[in-house]
């Protein structure tokens, strides 16, 4: 069972690294979309650190996004998915590699630019704590309950923005106890509820996103 | 088109066997709805149409005005009903895919798919009628109230379930891929409703005034309780009429299908 | 007369009153209208498809999305 899960991993992993564009796309897109907004809100430095734990969010966000389609499109295309489906590996498990990989290849470089990207907002020193444990907690869910939208796109027309539309709704309440667990940590509040919710809202996600996923996956190469 | 399937569900027969001629197999059960149907549609129609107008008439005519809010509580005899019928119709599409998913029964995914826009015009009201009543009670015409908020995010759950569901060439993919999604959709909603309700809490703005009183008179319960009544009779009025054009969609796609076949 | 212009009025809410129920019934009937004669166009091409495939045999069959 963990055997097959650590050769998906590192079989996705291997092509990531070999097509290496995706998860720098992603990155570079998070650190840019940061840093327009200080031209579109102005460089204030009080109004930066107010915004920097929402701003930050909705841009990890979105990148966590960009790298989604590609999710499943390449093995669907070339025709691997109908063979993982037909082996004799559980699809659910199949989904969960895919799932990790990809939270290595854009949720993990995402966390580690993050703290570079609140020092350029200026935010509260307090507030870095709170961050990288959101991310390290949120970042997770984003990668899991993408991958479902990831699995239902497939073979369908204009994919990419279709994607956008059906699971950045689910991603809202991700986004809300980011945030507020980035501002609890900020204004020297207690952190550890908000991260408890996030923590929460992982469990779920890891308990329902693979079989959706799954379920996803065999009706598209039915 | 493939068919890899293990363990093939006892009932899965029908619909999972493509080919020219099973599609029309495939509507035999529609047949009856279909006779069904045409029979409670002028039903449905004048029902709705009695309740509308006196709701209508209860609505803006028959009932005070509030000694609070004055004349604008008047909008909550279309917003409110707007409101229930948005989540009346999500909980539906999700009933409706669940059944179209465990027993494959065709008229289930139908449901689902004639639904959707209904729900979708309901939200869209509930957040437009919403929006005037917010203008002369809270002096703004958007507020991020926890509620509106909520419809808001259900708006695009449905455009999602629409843009899904249009997005596959073959219609039978796009039932499945999007009865997925409102299941976990459905899912989701609670959870959103409490993160958002949690946010608006913690970001509660003080000028906002509560709309609900404590107890609502009956002189304003009956118009509400009429339109109410009058918008479900009307969703089911549409539902019926929407279910009957996309099973003679499925037949002409059938048909055209044999054509192509030469059958 | 009187009493009417003041119904329009709705105690000077009339310009929220008003559309909030007009758009609802703009809304409800398009949508509703726009189903029924979906319904109609629909079920006019099966007749055709129907008369055609009978009469002309295997007529030109054209591919809808």
């Amino acid at each position: 069972m963990l055997n097959p899960l650590l050769i998906l991993i590192r079989r996705d992993l291997r092509l990531a690294v070999r097509q290496g564009m995706d998860s720098m796309m992603a990155l570079v897109f998070f650190v840019l979309a940061v840093v327009l907004f200080p031209f579109g809100v102005g460089p204030e430095a009080n109004v930066l650190a107010r915004i920097a734990a929402g701003v930050i969010w909705v841009a990890a966000l979105l990148a966590s996004m960009l790298a989604l389609e590609r999710l499943f499109q390449a093995d669907y295309e070339d025709g691997s998915l109908e063979l993982l489906v037909l082996a004799p590996v559980p699809m659910e498990v199949v989904v969960a590699a895919k799932i990790a990989a990809h939270w290595l290849t854009t949720g993990l470089p995402l966390m580690a630019a993050a703290p570079l990207l609140a020092v350029l907002l200026g935010m509260e020193a307090g507030g870095f704590a709170g961050l990288l444990a959101a991310l390290a907690l949120g970042t997770p869910s984003l990668s899991l309950i993408g991958a479902v939208g990831a699995a239902l796109i497939l073979g369908s027309r204009r994919g990419g923005v279709l994607l956008s539309l059906l699971i950045l709704p689910l991603y809202i309440p991700v986004l809300i106890f980011g945030v507020a667990a980035v501002d609890a940590a900020a204004g020297g509040y207690a952190l550890q509820p908000h991260l408890l919710v996030l923590t929460g809202l992982l469990l779920a996600a890891l308990a329902l996103a693979p079989w959706a996923a799954a379920a996803a996956l065999r009706q598209a190469v039915e | 088109m493939k068919s890899y399937k293990k363990g093939p569900h006892p009932r899965a027969r029908g619909p999972d066997i493509r080919g020219a001629g099973n599609i029309m197999h495939r509507f035999a059960n529609p047949n009856r709805f279909m006779r069904l149907s045409q029979r409670a549609v002028p039903w449905f129609a004048a029902l709705t149409v009695v309740l509308l107008a006196a709701g209508l008439y209860l609505a803006l005519v028959a009932s005070p005005a509030d000694y609070q809010q004055g004349e604008t509580v008047r909008i909550m005899y279309v917003h409110v009903p707007s409101a229930w019928m948005a989540m009346f119709c999500y909980s539906g599409m999700a009933a409706a895919a669940a059944v179209g998913m465990i027993w494959k029964h065709p008229l289930a995914d139908l449901a689902a798919k004639s639904t959707a826009p209904i729900g979708a015009c309901f939200t869209f009201l509930a957040l437009l009628t919403g929006s005037l009543w917010g203008k002369p009670m809270w002096g703004a015409w958007w507020v991020w109230d926890a509620r509106l908020t909520s419809v808001l995010v259900l708006f695009f759950l449905y455009l999602g379930y629409i843009a899904l569901n249009n997005a596959f060439d073959d219609p039978a993919r796009g039932a499945k891929a999007s009865s997925i999604l409102v299941l976990v959709g459905f899912v989701n909603v609670p959870i959103i409703k409490f993160s958002v309700d949690w946010w608006n809490t913690l970001h509660q703005p003080a000028s906002i005034a509560r709309v609900e009183g404590p107890a609502i008179h009956a002189s304003m319960l009956w118009p509400l309780l009429v339109m109410a009544a009058g918008f479900t009779t009307y969703y089911l009025w549409v539902l019926l009429v929407r279910m009957r054009g996309e099973i003679v969609a499925g037949k002409i796609r059938a048909l055209r299908l044999r054509q192509v076949h030469g059958l | 007369m009187d009493s009417f212009s003041s119904f329009l009025n709705m105690g000077g809410h009339g310009g929220f009153v008003w559309p909030s129920f007009g758009i609802t019934v703009l809304v409800l009937v398009v949508l509703l209208v726009t189903s029924l004669r979906s319904l109609k166009a629909r079920e006019s091409t099966l007749a055709k498809l129907r008369g055609g495939a009978t009469e002309t045999g295997r007529g030109e069959a054209t591919r809808e999305a």
